[in-house]
């Protein structure tokens, strides 16, 4: 798929300036790239670049997965998705758990990040202690979870210990958002951490001390240098944050299984349970374009407003 | 990670008040693996009723291998893991280089292309994916567990960038003593490059033994079950045995803690590089 064209005809001595792909190329590197990208090339466009065009099409079929029967529908799935109460609240619950993500992301790996952005005894094992989440899997980590969030609990008995009443973290509609947010928030902690105590340890740390003579405080220091310099990094840790939260399912399925009536089913449990559950892999495959085009929506408009991730004062 | 330059740094803080944050921090990470092990080896009736178990029962962890075939599980899992891994380090590594030292026809836009779907979901790929694989009679076996992801773009990206930053010169000895491009790329180009393949493996190891949708879509059987996909059935069969469900939790996350133990750094390293992009 990527070996030359070149025309077969000699080269002609009339037209020595229009040089022909065989001129710059050299056959035999050309030869060996191709060898060398061939087996990646074959798995990437076998089950990434030809799905990502066949599910195009799926999406205006109403297939149902079985049999060749593909049947032409136009845009029918993509009608009906903009007329399904499921699919509004799926949006709803994607959003509320996206901004929260974010905000959280930010909050939390910043804090840690300005903690840890300076010698301090024990830092690797700091480090290491944040990252553990990280590298555990979705499943184990939400098992954890359920398990501190029963009714019966290590959460409750803590609220009952300081004379608060229990509360069902799992089987209340927002309840159980806050808990999937937070579970999000705490597992990718130690990765949003190192992103930004990585940027951090890149800034000039001349600018800082010349402000520090000048007698601006920690704080002040803190607040109109060192984050607006973060911009970029803020940038791509709300972007990580917003990727996760769109195609988050595993901590999904394991924690809530989308429930209660619908209140955790963000857009990759409802696409699950249309194509897999269902049966209707042509509305399923809408649902999962409708993901990849609002995602694709929300950075540009994020690339926007933080002026295409420049920092302010760099 | 970078010691040298934070020793130039100024304390931010106060070292007790740090100190007092990051230990307050670390607690609400660690509290739930050191209340998972607690639990994993307390007797059932004091699952939700103790903090610390009057007797130690490890024997929780031979009852909960008994009540799933989680050695099975396991040695799916390995294989499969050790499959992708070595597929990402081959095939990210072949493709890499080619797209960082050799000339050809269309080559930045074959790599935009394959930049490009860095941004789309799995949800858009997986239903035409398993639709394939199921064409294929590849479900419940190995092949729909591996061969799918022998290759992957982050690979590629995080290779070339390396591969690009190694002086053309010492590959232009090797190739003026005869050596071919295959031979120049295993004897030169990758002992050269052995801090960013580790990098890429301990990343590829993590995805294969965590990841979930796919095997979850591929595998039907106990036979072909992965961990992950195992301990979530688990869990729906015995909800209320949380004692040997924390003890079937933990051991499914000790390879990939351990893996991370011995391979801390190329993993930060590796973190810390993908922000440098962003």
């Amino acid at each position: 798929m990527v070996s030359t064209t070149a025309p077969t005809v000699g080269r002609s001595v009339q037209e020595p300036v229009r040089r022909s792909v065989r001129d710059r190329y050299s056959r035999r590197e050309v030869l060996t790239a191709v060898g060398f990208l061939i087996p990646a090339l074959v798995i990437l466009g076998t089950f990434v670049i030809y799905p990502i065009a066949s599910g195009g099409f799926l999406s205006l079929t109403s297939w149902n997965g079985f049999g060749t029967a593909q049947k032409f529908v136009g845009l029918a799935n993509y009608t009906r998705m903009f007329a399904d109460h499921e699919f509004w609240n799926s949006l709803l619950v994607t959003a509320v758990y996206a901004l929260g993500v974010s905000v959280l992301s930010v909050a939390s790996g910043l804090v840690i990040a300005l903690l840890l952005d300076a010698p301090l005894r024990g830092l690797s094992i700091y480090r290491g202690i944040y990252f553990l989440p990280v590298v555990t899997s979705s499943v184990a980590a939400a098992i954890v979870w359920r398990y501190m969030l029963d009714p019966s609990g290590v959460v409750n008995r803590l609220l009952t210990g300081v004379g608060l009443p229990t509360v069902d973290w799992l089987n209340q509609r927002w309840t159980a958002l806050a808990a999937l947010t937070l579970l999000t928030v705490w597992k990718n902690l130690g990765f949003n951490a190192i992103l930004y105590l990585t940027a951090l340890q890149a800034l000039p740390v001349s600018l800082t001390e010349a402000a520090q003579l000048d007698g601006a405080s920690l704080w002040q220091r803190t607040r109109w240098m060192t984050i607006p310099l973060l911009r970029p990094m803020t940038f791509f840790v709300v972007v990580q944050a917003l990727i996760t939260a769109f195609q988050s399912f595993d901590l999904v399925y394991v924690l809530t299984g989308g429930g209660p009536t619908g209140g955790t089913e963000v857009l990759g449990m409802l696409m699950y349970r249309y194509a897999f559950k269902l049966g209707e892999f042509g509305y399923g495959a809408a649902i999962a374009f409708a993901t990849l085009a609002l995602m694709l929506g929300v950075t540009l408009v994020q690339w926007k407003a933080t002026g295409s991730g420049e920092s302010d004062l760099a | 990670m970078s010691t040298t330059t934070a020793r130039t740094r100024p304390a931010r803080w106060g070292t007790a008040a740090r100190h007092t944050l990051l230990i307050a921090g670390s607690a609400t990470v660690i509290v739930p693996f050191v209340w998972m092990f607690l639990t994993s080896v307390k007797k059932r009736s004091e699952v939700f009723t103790r903090l610390w178990p009057s007797e130690w029962h490890w024997e929780n962890y031979v009852h909960a291998w008994q009540a799933a075939p989680f050695e099975r599980y396991y040695l799916n899992s390995i294989v499969m893991t050790v499959g992708i891994v070595v597929g990402h380090l081959v095939l990210d590594s072949l493709a890499a280089y080619a797209f960082a030292r050799l000339r050809f026809p269309a080559k930045n836009p074959i790599f935009l292309l394959l930049l490009a779907t860095m941004m789309v979901p799995q949800f858009v790929t997986i239903i035409p994916a398993f639709s394939l694989v199921v064409q294929l009679h590849w479900t419940d076996t190995y092949w729909a567990l591996i061969v799918p992801r022998l290759a992957d773009v982050f690979g590629i990206v995080l290779l070339r960038q390396y591969f690009s930053t190694i002086p053309k010169e010492i590959e232009e000895a090797a190739r003026l003593d005869g050596c071919g491009r295959l031979r120049t790329f295993v004897q030169v180009v990758v002992p050269l490059s052995s801090a960013s393949l580790a990098t890429l493996a301990i990343f590829a190891m993590l995805f294969a033994w965590n990841d979930f949708l796919w095997p979850l879509l591929v595998t039907n059987g106990d036979e072909m079950r992965t961990i992950q996909i195992g301990l979530a059935a688990f869990q729906g069969r015995y909800a209320t045995s949380w004692n040997y469900l924390m003890a079937g939790t933990l051991t499914s996350a000790i390879p990939t803690i351990v893996m991370f133990l011995i391979f801390q750094r190329a993993l930060i390293r590796g973190v810390a590089g993908t922000g440098v992009k962003g």
